[in-house]
């Protein structure tokens, strides 16, 4: 697979700056701790350790407290993400039409287990309880492109309109 | 135009000129912007016919309407018209000509017939099994089967325009109620409508207001749960995402009963257009004074807020959902105190779901007894259902209670894929069960359903067909539970666990008899010991499959067979030598390499390195057909599946 050095995020450095940005947008509650974390996230592409203790000093919370609630939910990372992500959707329609054996192909193709992310940070590969396209089971989500009615030997074809020739 | 409501009256008038402007637009294509059609291609076929309508010099601007220009012709993207097997969907207006499968080439065709011929393009339109196009939507078993009055809106309007909703009598509800009625009252109607929860649970809606009426203190809150969760459904985001506005009033009227000035929307973090479409119909309806300070000049305030959820299946259960728009981890607690009592910071707080609430405008217009006509005497109105699985129409419905199974699956759904045999439907998630043939019979509502061990839960409807294999199914939903459970009572986070296990065991041929009495002691224990609904319900799919499909369990423990030919571990695939052609398809896109052969040699495949992908069965040219599955012992007694 090819290497996509500037897949890196640009926004990797926590710095005074950008976190006072994002404070700014809030009151500083104790009730804002998800949508500040959420913020945080759609800043850096995950929760960095060094952002994660000024949001506990933000709101005037343990950081303990701040880390619990972020490894509560599964929206939250706390490791650098791939540029593109691939959702698998194991919802009970995709599931009975085979959505497992998708899952795996994609495992194969990628050389990296469900919840990872390769190691040239190009791809996150994820197992998603319903995407909610029902009637289009078994579903790929990449990005923001839908692939409906999916079948294990067009996984490859997936990967190979390569996402990147579209942005 | 835009005006100030400052008064009921000012709604009637504002509704009348809404309604009287939309009449002048003679044509109106409304092509399906949900979710599931967006999936399909939507979008561009909205863009066309925005083109090429604004190309023939007839695009009108809304406003203009309201100028009393007349539009001969308007393209709107609405919310989900529920056929989403067929999209992309366009319907055209006031005729409801119904086209499936639209794509951008074929808007010229569309708009030529509509505009110019007065004629149907017949090729897009909707096909009966037996091959006889239906003109209407009316026309079209999947919707006339339906009876739709909270999805009555959906598809017909443009979610994004406040003064469409107005057309179609928004907001009167709500001014009837500030007006006319005492919250007391409003409750009394609502009570006595029967109507309740669409959440799953069934409580009744009324008594759930008057306990949070009569608790006491003067801060209270409304909260819309819009964390739907469950795998297989998509009742609510299409709601929220096709009319918005609905489910605002009914929470408008629901914090006026109880006294609530702030409301909350918990929306699920996986639905970004639902939540869009919130925002800007919570923008309008502010603008126009329909929500905010001083409603309607009532001098009711109502400000509601929207919270996105952060994935955490388990926050659809009120009291974690409460936990966690405090700000923190979204554990459930003990109940009593119920939330309507002690709820979002220990403050009286009701809680519904967005077709509870969407339904509530309705009621307080029409009055409790038109709702209470539809449905049954003990679960009256409508049920909504994403119809899901192996089966023909999947889409979104709305029912009638009451409405048999079979009326769903082969009225509305018209049947199995592929001419299947049915085998199960799996209601309510993974709070529900799986219920066989011998209740295709059974009258749908939220008592039956339980009765059944199954649950109506908030309306995921999958149907299964012979190549479901039910232990993999229970296996499938204790997976998820188990992935989902806060880990924090004994119960839920272990019990579970272990019945996950189990399942693995057996359905990787591993199991052993006394098991099936083991799941149903433990399924029976955790019920009775977890803490919230999400413990108390998650044995339900493994022990509604023990009452019905048994002999399954015991294929895959004596036998190590899987009948459906799905548990991977015991099933092979072989290759015919007699079918197969050497035509080396197979070979070529085997990711293991594990199919040997020539040229001319009929192929093998090398069972210790088969993945089992099943890819080779995919890619058999249908005329050969030599790939096949197989499963328990063969002949000589050995087994199909290679312990590797």
């Amino acid at each position: 697979m090819e290497i996509f050095p500037e897949a890196v995020t640009e926004e990797k450095e926590v710095t005074e700056d950008k976190m006072a940005a994002i404070f700014s947008r809030f009151k500083g509650r104790r009730e804002e701790l998800i949508p500040i974390l959420q913020a945080v996230q759609e800043k850096f592409s995950y929760l960095p350790e060094e952002a994660m203790q000024q949001v506990a000093r933000f709101i005037s919370v343990s950081e303990s407290r701040v880390y619990g609630a972020a490894t509560f939910y599964s929206q939250f990372y706390f490791t650098q993400r791939g540029k593109h992500n691939i959702k698998v959707c194991c919802g009970t329609a995709c599931h009975v039409k085979g959505a497992k054996s998708i899952l795996e192909a994609f495992e194969r193709e990628l050389g990296v287990a469900s919840g990872g992310t390769t190691e040239d940070f190009k791809y996150n590969l994820e197992r998603v309880a319903c995407i909610g396209s029902c009637a289009l089971a078994p579903v790929v989500m990449v990005d923001d492109t839908v692939y409906g009615h999916m079948e294990a030997r067009r996984v490859t074809e997936c990967l190979k309109t390569d996402p990147d020739s579209k942005l | 135009m835009f005006a100030e409501i400052d008064s009921p009256a000012k709604l009637a008038k504002i509704s009348e000129i809404c309604r009287a402007a939309f009449a002048r637009q003679k044509t109106r294509f409304l092509i399906c912007a949900g979710t599931g059609c967006v999936a399909m291609g939507s979008l561009p076929v909205l863009a066309e016919f925005k083109r090429q309508i604004a190309e023939r010099g007839l695009a009108v601007d809304v406003e203009m309407l309201f100028e009393g220009r007349e539009a001969v012709t308007a393209a709107a993207g609405s919310g989900c018209h529920g056929f989403c097997e067929k999209g992309p969907l366009v319907r055209v207006e006031p005729q409801g000509i119904f086209y499936n499968k639209v794509k951008a080439e074929d808007v010229a065709e569309i708009l030529a017939a509509s505009l110019d011929q007065n004629s149907i393009v017949e090729r897009l339109l909707y096909k009966n099994p037996d091959g006889s196009p239906c003109l209407t939507v009316h026309e079209v078993p999947f919707y006339s089967g339906q009876t739709r009055n909270v999805l009555e809106r959906c598809g017909l309007i443009d979610p994004e325009d406040i003064r469409e909703y107005f057309a179609h009598d928004g907001y009167q509800a709500l001014a009837k109620a500030l007006r006319e009625y005492t919250p007391e009252q409003v409750i009394e109607i609502v009570s006595r409508s029967n109507l309740r929860g669409r959440g799953g649970a069934g409580f009744t809606t009324g008594k759930k207001w008057a306990t949070c009426r009569r608790a006491p203190g003067d801060t209270k809150y409304v909260v819309c749960n819009c964390d739907e969760g469950d795998p297989g459904a998509f009742m609510d985001r299409s709601v929220l995402e096709a009319d918005p506005h609905a489910v605002l009033e009914g929470m408008a009227i629901a914090a006026y009963a109880v006294g609530a000035e702030r409301g909350f929307l918990y929306v699920r973090a996986e639905y970004p257009l639902a939540v869009a479409r919130l925002q800007k119909a919570m923008e309008q309806a502010i603008k126009w004074k329909v929500l905010g300070e001083n409603i309607m000049g009532c001098g009711f305030n109502f400000y509601p807020e929207i919270f996105q959820g952060a994935g955490a299946f388990v926050c659809g259960e009120e009291t974690s959902l409460l936990a966690s728009l405090e700000g923190g981890r979204g554990m459930p607690r003990m109940k009593p105190p119920f939330p309507a009592e002690e709820g979002l910071w220990k403050r009286p707080t009701v809680l519904n779901n967005v077709k509870t609430l969407a339904k509530v405008p309705k009621i307080i217009d029409q009055g409790a007894d038109w709702f209470a006509a539809t449905g049954t005497v003990k679960s009256p109105g409508t049920a909504v259902f994403a119809l899901t699985g192996k089966i023909k129409n999947s889409g979104l419905i709305e029912v009638p209670m009451g409405i048999t199974l079979r009326e769903i699956v082969y009225g509305i759904g018209g049947g199995i894929i592929n001419d299947g045999k049915f085998k199960a439907v799996q209601t309510g998630g993974p709070s529900g069960g799986c219920l066989p043939e011998e209740l295709l019979e059974l009258e749908v509502d939220f008592d039956s359903l339980r009765s059944a061990g199954s649950m109506m839960g908030s309306g995921g409807m999958v149907v299964l067909d012979e190549k479901s294999c039910m232990v993999d199914i229970a296996r499938y939903f204790l997976e998820f539970t188990v992935h989902e459970s806060c880990g924090q009572c004994t119960p839920c986070r272990d019990g579970i666990w272990q019945m996950l296990h189990i399942l693995n065991d057996i359905t990787a041929g591993k199991g052993r008899p006394e098991d099936l009495a083991l799941l149903e002691e433990m399924g029976k224990s955790i019920i009775a010991g977890a803490i919230c609904g999400l413990g108390k319900t998650a044995p339900n799919p493994v022990l509604s499959t023990l009452r019905y499909f048994r002999p399954e369990y015991e294929a895959h423990i004596q036998d190590k067979a899987c009948p459906a030919l799905n548990c991977q571990e015991l099933i092979a695939y072989q290759i015919d030598p007699n079918k197969c052609k050497a035509c080396g398809r197979c070979r070529k896109e085997c990711p293991v390499e594990a199919i040997k052969g020539e040229k001319k040699t009929p192929h093998v495949i090398e069972q210790s390195k088969c993945c089992k992908c099943g890819i080779c069965l995919e890619t058999c040219p249908a005329k050969f057909s030599a790939v096949s599955k197989i499963t328990g012992k063969h002949g000589d007694g050995s087994l199909a599946s290679i312990d590797r």
